[in-house]
């Protein structure tokens, strides 16, 4: 008897808690269904205006393939660009430079100063121990974190190194807590022909790419979702 | 001997890259007897390697025997003129040597490393000569590739735009 009451008593006084919970969960999860809904629709409203942009450069590849994609876009509408690469890749900030530099000389305009080149920390380095990478994972995303709340960008374009993922996770959630509202644009490298790389896998899974291109028609017929943009190298 | 000193030989040189990659496979495969003597067969006149990070060393020549020049050097800041004076280039499989080569419309032949343990590098030379791109190779059977191919056969490549999706960005 005694023992049914006091089932009875915390049942009773933990209800609303429980129901506060369940609450909080179903408007989460509403939000970040329905964030996951409205991506992918285009930048109707800022169409004409300029978008701060985030540009995630990468070794192997990666960076040739992104400064190419950029030349072919309009860069006066995707300004202020921030040029974002791993701490240890040299290379890669310093072709982007040359790459704006080159622009200026084009232009004869003060487009470099709308061209911001920084660094991340990766979570891992090649051949690192696990036991130390949980450490630097942390302190990877950390400071990932701390670069997108200051730089809070409407576009990230990134093409597949394992530094964007962290950015373009932070910017989904930014979506989902309203901080900033921001589109991420994904094109795989042209490397992967038959399938998708680790990086692009999980942004197409989960839904995080607002638009996901792809250079080969084959990968494009195994995800639907992914657009066909040629072969851009 | 005044009559064969006068005929100079047209210079044409074979490159070989293996970028910032350690590939000795492939450094071994050109360095071979039957290789060399393959390629000198065919018209060339110089073999010249960039080795990379590789430890192996290839012997040079520097063809007096009336054999081919054998010239080798680990890296260079830029490879471009290397590429644009090369008669035939052989690759690693990175993307970046790939295009910069089929740019300058350079018969190419890609050699896939299969130490490498993502190998998905591979992707991209294999469907690159399903399109007659380039030839396509492993270090064992490049031989056979620069035996039996027929630089006639390939196709120049050209990029591929689709600008409405580019434009939607």
């Amino acid at each position: 008897m005694e023992k049914g009451n006091g089932c009875c008593f915390s049942a009773m006084t933990s209800n609303p808690t429980i129901l506060v919970l369940v609450t909080i969960i179903t408007v989460i999860l509403t939000r970040v269904l329905y964030i996951m809904y409205q991506s992918g629709k285009p930048l109707h409203n800022t169409a004409p205006q300029s978008v701060s942009t985030l540009i995630v450069l990468g070794s192997g590849g990666h960076t040739a393939e992104m400064l190419n994609l950029l030349s072919m876009l309009q860069k006066d509408r995707f300004t202020p660009r921030f040029y974002i690469a791993a701490a240890t890749d040299n290379m890669s900030l310093q072709k982007a430079h040359l790459m704006e530099k080159s622009l200026v000389d084009m232009t004869g305009g003060e487009a470099l100063e709308s061209a911001q080149f920084m660094q991340i920390y990766r979570s891992r380095e090649v051949g690192q121990s696990y036991i130390t990478s949980v450490v630097t994972t942390i302190i990877a995303i950390a400071h990932a974190l701390w670069i997108m709340i200051k730089i809070r960008p409407q576009v990230i374009l990134c093409n597949g190194p394992g530094t964007c993922l962290p950015l373009c996770v932070i910017a989904f959630l930014f979506k989902v807590v309203g901080i900033r509202w921001s589109s991420t644009f994904y094109v795989e490298s042209i490397a992967r022909v038959r399938r998708l790389s680790l990086s692009g896998l999980l942004l197409y899974k989960l839904h995080m790419a607002d638009q996901f291109f792809v250079q080969w028609p084959q990968l494009q017929k195994k995800y639907p979702r992914a657009h066909y943009v040629g072969c851009l190298m | 001997m005044g009559d064969t000193d006068d005929y100079i030989k047209p210079v044409r040189t074979v490159f070989v890259t293996v970028g910032t990659t350690c590939f000795d496979a492939l450094v071994k495969a050109v360095d071979t007897h039957e290789f060399k003597r393959e390629l000198f067969a065919r018209g060339y006149t110089h073999l010249l390697i960039q080795m990379g990070r590789g430890s192996y060393i290839p012997t040079k020549s520097t063809g007096e025997d009336g054999s081919l020049v054998v010239d080798f050097f680990t890296f260079s800041s830029s490879i471009a003129d290397n590429l644009r004076s090369a008669s035939l280039v052989i690759s690693h499989a990175g993307s970046g040597s790939i295009f910069e080569t089929l740019r300058l419309r350079k018969p190419l032949i890609v050699v896939v490393n299969e130490d490498l343990m993502d190998n998905h590098q591979s992707e991209l030379a294999e469907e690159l000569a399903e399109r007659k791109h380039l030839f396509c190779a492993r270090p064992q059977t490049l031989y056979q590739t620069i035996a039996t191919m027929n630089l006639e056969s390939l196709l120049p490549y050209t990029i591929q735009v689709m600008l409405q999706q580019l434009l939607s960005l």
